[in-house]
């Protein structure tokens, strides 16, 4: 059985983290796998992707054991999983720490349980997070509560993480995957090229100055203008119909 | 206006009356019909003659909340309820338009106000109940949890610890009962709907802060009313998922008891 199971809701792809006994920690193997189906997903006619673990885990950090290799984990491959161009869902249930938080923040869209729980523990272990953590919770969470997690171990629940701005919803645990592979259906109902040059723009805002990021955005709305589904979308706006997208 | 479905509007001066007019079914709610009430009640806010509204039931019941019999409602999750969609989509929205609107709004308990029809009642911001009339929160029967603003109004009302009697146990409340608990304006040995109407020509004649002082006692005195509907809509799709649902609801049908597994 392999640690990461794919499954196919029509236009959207379920990834799910497969390594129960382990609470999902994260190995090289494991995170090797969630980069390859994410390209995978960006070379299909997958529109949205929705990542999950399970009820008591979407992944509880790196796996131990691999921490004390030499050299420890390999880190490159998460510059492939944040390179993905097809917007993911995050569905977060139970523990989501250290490596397992990273993983979360990687993704575009949060759906957090309420009693989800969220950290980065790494402190603990004479360590600090090195997938992103230190920069992607403080960005998402001000650098007053972000400091607090990262050298406290703190964790916060799905609620204040959803309060914090972390997450986009928090919902009731039975509901999150429900929630998730909504929210993505209604991603992968709009026009490809429309979420990808909007998911990229979004991005810019966390790696651009504000004039750059301005001006690139800018140019992908003028481009999107010439695009077919452009023009679909506009014409269907007038015309009071739903709109038909080429993908082109 | 929109086309009314499966219920009546009348109008005597700046009181506008509405009739839910499915007697036979006692008044319980169809998906179509949620819609259209909404309608009404948009159509209401917006009319300047219209300064009080009344609510009542055709027949024998004020109204007997979810018809089991709307084949929408029923099956639009593949061949079962999507009972999250059904609350947030057609319940909620009557109930946040009934307690938001900025006019006073008097139920006219005919008859039974079961479930729904309870939290319509309750959504209300004032209750004539006919002596003969009865509550029940049923929702529990059937293996659901209570929707439609009854665990956000009924615990303000009369109090956690007896909300949560009534909400776990849904046994029927008469309407002396119900006085007693403090769901009643006013308790009427006859012509209820009369009565409601009479008060709500008076209230009709009060000034324009009438819709503010509302406004002011949802925010201010009630807490969040949109929160706390999404979480019961959220609550429900759970219980909708469950074994026992289905079981209440064969055994609803069957006019049996039913047998909870629990799960």
């Amino acid at each position: 059985m392999s640690d990461l199971i794919a499954e196919q809701h029509g236009l959207v792809r379920l990834l799910r983290l497969n390594r129960p006994a382990r609470l999902n920690a994260l190995t090289d193997g494991l995170a090797t796998e969630i980069a390859a189906a994410l390209e995978a997903a960006d070379g299909d006619e997958t529109r949205a992707v929705v990542l999950t673990g399970d009820e008591r885990a979407f992944a509880a950090g790196a796996d131990i054991g691999e921490l004390a290799q030499p050299g420890g984990p390999q880190l490159e491959v998460w510059d492939r999983i944040w390179n993905a161009r097809v917007p993911i869902v995050g569905a977060v249930r139970g523990l989501a720490l250290g490596g397992g938080l990273e993983l979360a923040m990687s993704c575009d869209v949060l759906v957090v349980a309420e009693d989800a729980r969220l950290g980065q523990p790494e402190i603990k272990l004479g360590l600090m997070p090195g997938a992103g953590g230190t920069q992607r919770l403080t960005r998402a969470l001000g650098k007053a509560l972000a400091m607090e997690m990262v050298l406290t171990a703190r964790e916060i629940d799905g609620r204040e993480a959803y309060a914090r701005g972390l997450a986009g919803a928090c919902v009731p645990a039975e509901l999150v995957l429900r929630t998730a592979l909504a929210l993505a259906q209604t991603i992968a109902a709009q026009a490809p090229l429309a979420i990808q040059a909007a998911k990229r723009a979004v991005n810019d805002a966390f790696e651009l100055p504000l004039a750059s990021a301005l001006g690139r955005e800018r140019s992908a709305f003028r481009e999107l203008l010439e695009t077919d589904d452009g023009r679909e979308g506009i014409a269907a706006f007038t015309e009071k119909r739903r709109p038909t997208w080429s993908g082109k | 206006m929109n086309d009314l479905v499966d219920h009546r509007l009348e109008r005597d001066g700046a009181v506008a009356t509405i009739v839910f007019d499915r007697p036979a079914a006692y008044n319980a709610v169809t998906g179509a019909m949620l819609l259209s009430l909404k309608a009404t009640m948009k159509a209401l806010a917006r009319d300047r003659e219209v300064r009080a509204i009344v609510l009542t039931g055709a027949g024998k019941a004020f109204c007997a909340g979810q018809a089991l019999d709307d084949a929408q409602t029923m099956s639009e999750g593949n061949g079962r309820p999507d009972l999250l969609r059904a609350v947030m989509e057609r319940f909620n929205p009557l109930v946040i338009a009934i307690a938001t609107i900025e006019k006073p709004v008097i139920a006219a308990v005919n008859g039974v106000a079961a479930g729904a029809g309870m939290g319509i009642a309750l959504a209300a911001d004032f209750r004539f109940v006919a002596a003969s009339a009865s509550f029940t929160t049923a929702f529990a029967k059937i293996g659901l949890v209570p929707d439609s603003g009854v665990s956000f109004f009924l615990p303000r009302m009369v109090g956690y610890a007896r909300a949560l009697e009534l909400t776990l146990l849904s046994e029927k409340i008469d309407a002396a009962r119900a006085n007693e608990l403090g769901l009643v304006t006013r308790l009427c040995a006859d012509d209820v709907l009369a009565q409601a109407q009479a008060f709500a020509t008076t209230l009709a004649r009060g000034p324009r802060s009438l819709g503010l002082i509302k406004r002011e006692l949802i925010q201010n005195g009630l807490g969040d009313l949109r929160a706390a509907l999404t979480y019961e809509a959220q609550l429900q799709a759970i219980a909708g998922d469950s074994a026992d649902f289905i079981e209440g609801i064969s055994a609803f049908r069957e006019k049996r008891q039913p047998h909870f597994c629990g799960e």
